[in-house]
């Protein structure tokens, strides 16, 4: 760690050449050999990416969140862009657990990609139903619980924006699986205090958080004087929302320095995920810049390599959090 | 099964006005070889670090893989808002960043039957080429081509290159019948006993031809316009509710099981709709 401080206050270390720059990393007690996931949702189940780069030779596709019962989705328009970023409501349309598995998880398995299933629910019941029918499934290397839905049982209260309704459907999911799956909760920066929300989703058995899903956000058509989408509200997402994502992987790393974190929000470059490194990020999920540019996570892993090397970072593992420390020595 | 898209850096050879629109001439390896009619791009706008993030989608108009510049694409640009100015303000040698072929190409018929091609506007880009295939098959070939006005009538030039008759509609008669496509289109169809009308263009005009084609007992192919923002079947924004072959309506993706349906699986009265009879519908309390 000597090395770690000198970077801190004197001068970088010497550059070292971007091939010999160590980019695996772990999330908790998992080795991950590539530190480049894809975010749920903006990858389906990979097999739309294949064509573009080897989806074998990144961290791994997190899949479109699955739910018990297959979803017709909402009604288009689904998507409006906006200012470096869109915005969506596509409402979890997905084919239901049962298909998932036996199309979509057998294709991934059979392809031997590193695989993280986003899950989602409606009750807490729900995600622990959900989640069961994993469980035998040794080969994931995590299940992402994404608790930005509505409880229903809770006048529609998005379980993400309320630490208990949170913890509940944690502890549900962590239940409902082998202590060897990792469980990540997946959290909205949407909240007065992301730390809390943190704090309890890791009580309920929670090994990692990964953040941001998308913000509420809206846009409005002037020649129909209505909202575009279909919904009225929808998710921001893209590189508009990356200095929010950042803000809460810095808060959340500060107060949980061990906490694997899985980051996310308009990375588009590898300079881009290096910052949320640097902030805490244990490793980066890519998203909408997979519509920009569908060999983004590729080129992105390849781009960090360069940004670390450059840095004089040899391992990924130590520029986790390394602006935290920065930052403290400069007080 | 669609060809395999590829990603790749593509320099423009030539861009030319016509009308309203921009012709866009583009070299680019690995897309003019294996694309057919109905296929589309997918192109980066606004340059590197722009801040409109979504790729725009072009039917493909034409290929030349024989051109000495390797595979040859062009694409019809309507300049309409941020994403498609720029692109038809790009000048000869400059690079874009294309994915492609993209989606379903036309169903070409296996007999020599009678067909009609309807385009309405820049929709009717992608017609010339398959009336050439058409052609080639030996079918009878009748061209419909409109819009609002004489100047955003596409593929008058294209067509008459191509051969069959050739009719023009324009909404405020500034050129050819006053009126729209499907005012004349039951005509042509009954003359020579149409068997196949093959459309592109806004989705009411789509909607009149799938009805126009049914009553006629003809088969109607349509290419829809649908918004996406992947183009690659990864988002889930660009879907439509689609007849499947067991009589299920699903919400189905149009960049990949599309652009092209057969207008009888389409049901165009419930876009931008979500009928309680759509597969999954059931399951959309709560959100
Ligand atoms: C079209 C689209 C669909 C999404 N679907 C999901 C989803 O099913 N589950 C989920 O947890 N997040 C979903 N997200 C959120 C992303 O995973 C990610 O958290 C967010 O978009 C921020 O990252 P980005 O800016 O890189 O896209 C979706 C985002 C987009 C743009
Ligand atoms: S445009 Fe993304 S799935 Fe069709």
């Amino acid at each position: 760690m000597v090395g770690t401080s000198l970077r801190g206050s004197g001068p970088a270390n010497a550059p070292i050449d971007s091939l010999l720059v160590d980019s695996s990393t772990q999330l908790g007690s998992v080795r991950i050999p590539a530190p480049v996931f894809t975010a749920s949702g903006c990858a389906a189940s990979g097999q739309g990416l294949d064509n573009f780069f080897d989806i074998a030779a990144i961290g791994g596709i997190v899949t479109k969140s699955i739910m018990l019962r297959a979803r017709s989705g909402r009604a288009t328009p689904r998507m409006a862009e906006t200012p470096s970023g869109m915005l969506n409501g596509i409402g979890l349309q997905g084919p239901g657990i049962d298909d998932f598995l036996e199309n979509d998880l057998a294709w991934l398995q059979a392809r031997k990609v590193r695989t993280v299933v986003s899950i989602a629910g409606n009750t807490v019941e729900e995600y622990g139903r959900v989640a069961r029918r994993l469980r035998e499934l040794d080969w994931l290397t995590a299940v992402e619980v994404n608790i930005s839905c509505p409880n229903v049982e809770s006048r529609g209260q998005v379980f993400a924006c309320d630490a208990a309704a949170s913890a509940a459907a944690i502890t549900e999911v962590r239940r409902a699986l082998t202590s060897n799956t990792p469980v990540i909760a997946k959290l909205t920066a949407d909240v007065t205090d992301i730390v809390g929300i943190a704090r309890s989703v890791i009580d309920a058995g929670a090994d990692g958080v990964a953040m941001i899903n998308t913000l509420l956000a809206m846009s409005i058509d002037l020649d129909q004087m209505r909202p575009v989408l279909s919904g009225g509200t929808g998710g921001l997402s893209g590189p508009a929302i990356r200095p929010v994502a950042v803000r809460a992987i810095w808060q959340v790393h500060a107060e949980f320095p061990n906490l694997p974190i899985l980051g996310m929000g308009g990375v588009r470059s590898g300079a881009d995920a290096l910052e949320m490194i640097l902030a805490g990020a244990s490793a980066v999920s890519v998203g909408t810049t997979i519509f920009n540019d569908p060999s983004a996570p590729w080129r992105i892993q390849r781009e960090l390599r360069e940004e670390l090397g450059k840095r004089g970072f040899g391992k990924l593992t130590d520029a986790i959090g390394h602006a935290h420390t920065v930052f403290e020595a400069s007080k | 099964m669609n060809n395999n898209p590829v990603q790749t850096i593509g320099k423009i050879i030539g861009v030319r006005k016509t009308g309203f629109y921009s012709v866009i001439s583009i070299a680019c390896a690995g897309i003019a070889e294996t694309a057919r009619p109905g296929q589309f791009v997918t192109v980066a706008v606004g340059g590197e670090n722009s801040s409109m993030l979504l790729r725009r989608a072009f039917s493909i108009a034409s290929v030349d893989d024989r051109s000495s510049y390797g595979g040859v694409i062009d694409i019809v640009v309507s300049a309409e808002g941020p994403g498609t100015r720029w692109l038809a303000s790009r000048k000869r040698d400059d690079s874009l960043d294309l994915v492609g072929p993209l989606g379903k190409p036309y169903p070409i018929p296996k007999n020599p039957v009678a067909t009609v091609l309807v385009g309405g506007g820049y929709g009717a880009a992608n017609l010339p080429w398959l009336g050439k295939v058409l052609i080639q098959r030996g079918c009878r070939l009748d061209s419909i081509y409109g819009a609002a006005t004489d100047l955003k009538v596409y593929g008058q030039l294209e067509a008459r290159r191509i051969g069959g008759s050739l009719t023009i509609t324009t909404e405020d008669g500034s050129l050819g019948t006053m009126g729209r496509v499907t005012d004349v289109l039951p005509d042509v169809m009954s003359k020579h006993n149409a068997a196949v009308v093959y459309a592109c263009g806004p989705m009411p005009m789509l909607s009149a031809v799938a009805q126009i084609a049914q009553d006629n007992g003809a088969i109607a192919q349509v290419a829809v316009e649908e918004a996406m923002a992947c183009g690659i079947g990864v988002c889930m924004t660009c879907v439509l509710p689609i007849i499947d072959e067991n009589g299920i309506t699903k919400m189905t993706r149009s960049c990949i099981s599309g652009p092209v349906f057969d207008a009888a699986q389409v049901r165009f009265a419930d876009i931008n709709k979500l009928p309680s009879d759509v597969y999954g519908a059931d399951a959309m309390g709560g959100h």
